[in-house]
């Protein structure tokens, strides 16, 4: 199982967890197996079945996008790293 | 004393410039740290206290003319009276001060004065650090540092770059202070609630270091103005509460190679990094898509927790000290997060994207720019 860490705008889509566990050998198997456990997650960040793009998905620290995209490998001690830009600052 | 054949003569500052120009050994007898404010050219410093110790060495021959000193004549008094009775022959002492050498048209070396006795006081405590130091303090005060957003991100900034002598700092907000910023936005106070932000701000700022120059800008960052408002500043500190500034914010600067440093905040949750155009990866590259509004809420409809700009803004004002001094390693290529709820700092690597429509390989910016290039900040 690999840990997945949840952003906090998302949190309320997996009863408040701040980190999750999923099973899978690639960031997309980690996904499905993460969406299906919690689909109101799935549908906040899938648009057509497809990760939606403003989520930026890392493997420990490595943004996937420079690796294999979802088909990252991802092994037992990987934490994956949902992150979608923050907007908070000034106001 | 009186059995010396030769003893030490006692000269005031016009004859010993002469002596000096005839070619006196000149033995200043002062400790180092008078020597480094400035001292005679070609003289020996051999501090009173080592003067026993050392100057068989440094003055090996008993029949060397010298000329003592120190700074009003009375260590060096004492230095000649040794030298005389340790049997050197020829000793004349400076009876005078400094000061009347300098009259005298006596030579004198000194060090570029940087800062001025008030600014030595106010400044000790950082200008003692080695990476910083008066050289590092005087790039501080001619610095100029542009804070998108005078509220939760931009109080800590504002407040620790005035402390420590930033020169000149840039407030651009539009908004007045309401009642519900004052639990973290610390710039502002009670009575100026209903006040623009950037004069709140600006009353705080002058009490604290009245040598900072406050410029505001109340006017929110649009495209139209981005270019006109970052083109007098050295840095960028963005503390906005929405992404379409922050993307605004990101092309002008990557444009006019201006370097930012970002922070954004959620409740218990901060990130801080630092954008340097064509040297590291930008917001653009790190975010090329910004989520739906539901899922970017700002501090006001999302709450935070007070601390929690002062935290992101104490990163960044960190970050601003590095970049205007030069020294140590940024956050460039690096988000850092930070978890006030677990008090959890970690990292993420943030890449140049090659196709980043800001500064990627089609970038629209790559044509020549001036770089370095710096303008008046309008007043």
């Amino acid at each position: 199982m690999s840990s997945v860490r949840i952003p906090p705008v998302l949190r309320e889509n997996v009863g408040g967890q701040r980190s999750v566990e999923a099973s899978g050998a690639t960031v997309s198997e980690v996904l499905d197996q993460l969406f299906a456990a919690y689909p109101a997650l799935g549908a906040r960040v899938t648009e057509d079945g497809r990760l939606s793009r403003f989520v930026n998905v890392y493997v420990n620290d490595r943004d996937v996008r420079y690796q294999q995209g979802l088909e990252t490998t991802v092994g037992p001690n990987d934490t994956v790293i949902l992150l979608p830009a923050m907007a908070g600052g000034s106001d | 004393m009186t059995s010396q054949p030769n003893p030490p003569r006692q000269v005031r500052a016009a004859d010993a410039v002469r002596l000096a120009a005839e070619g006196y050994r000149i033995i200043d007898v002062r400790e180092q740290v008078e020597w480094n404010d400035g001292h005679i050219p070609g003289a020996t410093l051999l501090p009173l206290a080592d003067l026993a110790s050392r100057v068989g060495q440094e003055v090996p021959s008993l029949a060397t003319p010298l000329l003592l000193h120190c700074a009003v004549g009375a260590r060096s008094a004492r230095a000649a009276a040794y030298l005389g009775g340790i049997g050197y022959t020829n000793i004349a002492n400076l009876a005078g001060s400094l000061a009347d050498w300098r009259a005298a048209g006596g030579p004198w070396d000194a060090p570029e004065q940087l800062l001025s006795a008030a600014q030595q006081r106010r400044y000790s405590r950082q200008t003692l650090i080695p990476e910083i130091g008066q050289a590092g303090q005087r790039k501080l005060l001619d610095a100029k540092v542009l804070l998108i957003g005078a509220g939760g991100l931009g109080s800590p900034v504002a407040l620790y770059l005035a402390a420590s002598g930033i020169g000149t700092i840039g407030l651009v907000d539009d908004d007045l202070v309401d009642e519900s910023n004052l639990q973290r936005q610390v710039v502002h106070t009670v009575d100026r609630i209903g006040q623009p932000k950037t004069a709140s701000a600006r009353v705080t700022l002058e009490a604290l270091n009245p040598e900072t120059r406050v410029v505001e800008h109340r006017e929110r960052l649009t495209a139209e103005n981005v270019e006109r408002l970052i083109a007098g500043y050295d840095v960028i500190v963005d503390g906005t509460d929405n992404f379409d500034t922050r993307y605004v914010l990101n092309d002008a600067a990557v444009k006019l190679r201006k370097p930012v440093v970002h922070g954004s905040i959620y409740r218990w949750d901060g990130q801080v990094t630092t954008f340097v155009p064509f040297a590291g990866p930008c917001y653009r590259c790190m975010y090329p898509t910004q989520p739906p509004d539901e899922l970017a809420p700002a501090c006001a409809v999302a709450g935070v927790l007070g601390v929690l700009p002062g935290i992101a803004g104490m990163l960044q004002a960190n970050e601003v000290f590095k970049l205007l001094l030069g020294v140590g390693e940024t956050l460039a290529g690096r988000l850092l997060m930070f978890d006030a709820m677990t008090t959890e700092f970690s990292e993420v690597r943030i890449w140049r994207d090659p196709d980043c429509p800001a500064c990627g390989m089609a970038s629209p910016f790559l044509v020549a720019q001036t770089e370095g290039q710096r303008q008046e900040v309008p007043a």
